[in-house]
């Protein structure tokens, strides 16, 4: 979808401003969202994709004014709703009144070291082999999916060369959408930064994105 | 609550930049009242939605506790910067993780959530490389640890892939005009990690001497390694 989260190119939003000794947490409730939707994403009821789209789905407005930890919680709290777990009176009345979907499974501290150490691959074996080749010159899709995409608008009916062929991965089109994993290649395709900034733009930029097989047509 | 919320989003909207310039600077002198109601609000949100989990059985504020406590003690960028000093040290090395990134960073004990799949790219005096994620957050936590604020905000992600030295640029960061440089936007499930160039004078220095001068931001591609002189001082 053309959402609020697809920032690549524009402009107005101030000066970067990274902050000195930055710590890892401003404030109490930060740690907790992080735990929080971490123990969430145990369940194993949604997945990576579902929640980035639900990310993603906050109005704009909403989104650009939010730190990245309250969309988190924003998104979270839709996922929970939509699953079953929590519904959003009892957020309002802090207690839980209604009884819960069931999850997968439950983080339990002991749990914690070998659940991070291990994370989640999201690389999978596919039959076919790749459709393109390294060096291969390749022209983005020209789309406008409603539904969640990793192709971003600015990378969009470009003419690129496919740089690396990554391994094949899950298709987050479909798996944000609960239509199967449906694992595709992945290549690393390399823009030059006039053929997407156009003119006045600098010609020593490169820029790459990491595509899935059905984002790109042969030239 | 909703009620409540609409009237902060309202807030939000017309303040939104000092929003962000507040995070981006954390907690200093600036905090205003508006800003603190708002925050407050968000502690109330996510502790209702840590006692409506635990109550259900759904969370364990233990498991909240280390997980927390892994992201603040256990990885951070440390561990990213033993990686570099081993390649700067290591050719063979080097050379491993120039062709599989994953294995070569799990050898030293580096792996895990958003590291799975892992690809170092290589400054050199020819391209320096910057990372960013224009669509969401994506960074390679088990080398960096956490991201930093600014990395996951609007200004950041949007200028990164049109502006990449007016970036550098805010982070006192001047490339030569005849370097290039690639920007390598996070789309997909892979992770990168910066390999910034091994700073001069620093033959003979051993690798804990060396990931001294790797910075969490040398890593991304907003800095360069610390110069020589600068850990001397």
């Amino acid at each position: 979808m053309n959402g609020p989260h697809d920032l690549g190119g524009q402009m107005g939003f101030g000066p970067v401003a990274p902050e000195k000794d930055e710590p890892y947490f401003h404030g109490e409730w930060e740690k907790r969202a992080l735990g929080i939707t971490l123990s969430c994403g145990a369940f194993g009821a949604w997945t990576i994709d579902e929640s980035r789209h639900a990310r993603e789905n906050i109005p704009p407005a909403a989104y650009l004014s939010a730190s990245y930890y309250e969309i988190w919680i924003r998104a979270l709290e839709v996922l929970l709703e939509r699953h079953g777990f929590v519904a959003a009176d009892e957020i309002a009345a802090a207690k839980a009144l209604t009884p819960s979907a069931e999850p997968k499974r439950v983080l339990t501290a002991d749990m914690v070291p070998a659940v991070l150490a291990k994370g989640a691959p999201c690389d999978r074996p596919v039959d076919s082999a790749p459709r393109f080749v390294v060096g291969q010159t390749v022209r983005t899709k020209n789309f406008n999916p409603t539904g969640h995409t990793r192709l971003p608008r600015y990378a969009r009916a470009k003419t690129g060369a496919i740089e690396a062929v990554q391994g094949a991965f899950v298709y987050p089109d479909d798996n944000a959408h609960g239509r199967g994993e449906n694992p595709q290649w992945v290549y690393t395709v390399v823009f030059d930064g006039p053929e997407i900034w156009g003119e006045g733009s600098d010609p020593r930029l490169t820029v790459s994105i990491d595509a899935w097989e059905s984002y790109l047509e042969p030239v | 609550m909703t009620g409540k919320h609409h009237d902060d989003d309202d807030h939000d909207h017309a303040h939104g930049h000092e929003e962000n310039g507040h995070h981006a600077h954390g907690h200093d002198a600036h905090h205003d009242h508006h800003h603190d109601n708002h925050y407050s609000d968000m502690q109330a949100r996510v502790r209702a939605l840590e006692t409506v989990l635990t109550q259900k059985g759904l969370i364990d504020p233990q498991a909240l506790d280390a997980i927390v406590d892994t992201y603040e003690t256990k990885i951070g960028p440390r561990n990213g910067a033993q990686v570099v000093a081993k390649a700067w040290t290591d050719k063979t090395f080097a050379e491993w993780l120039a062709t599989d990134a994953t294995a070569a960073i799990a050898s030293l004990g580096f792996t895990g959530r958003q590291g799975e799949h892992m690809r170092a790219v290589f400054n050199t005096k020819e391209t320096h490389n910057l990372v960013v994620c224009t669509l969401c957050s994506c960074y390679p936590w088990s080398v960096l640890g956490l991201p930093p604020v600014w990395y996951k905000a609007p200004a950041y992600r949007a200028k990164a892939v049109i502006d990449p030295r007016g970036v550098l640029q805010e982070f006192g960061v001047v490339l030569p005009e005849a370097q290039k440089i690639r920007v390598w936007d996070s789309t997909a499930e892979l992770r990168y990690l910066v390999v910034p160039q091994r700073p001069a004078g620093t033959e003979g220095w051993s690798e804990e001497q060396l990931a001294d001068l790797v910075t969490r931001d040398s890593m991304i591609g907003t800095g360069l390694a610390r110069p020589t002189v600068e850990v001397a001082a």
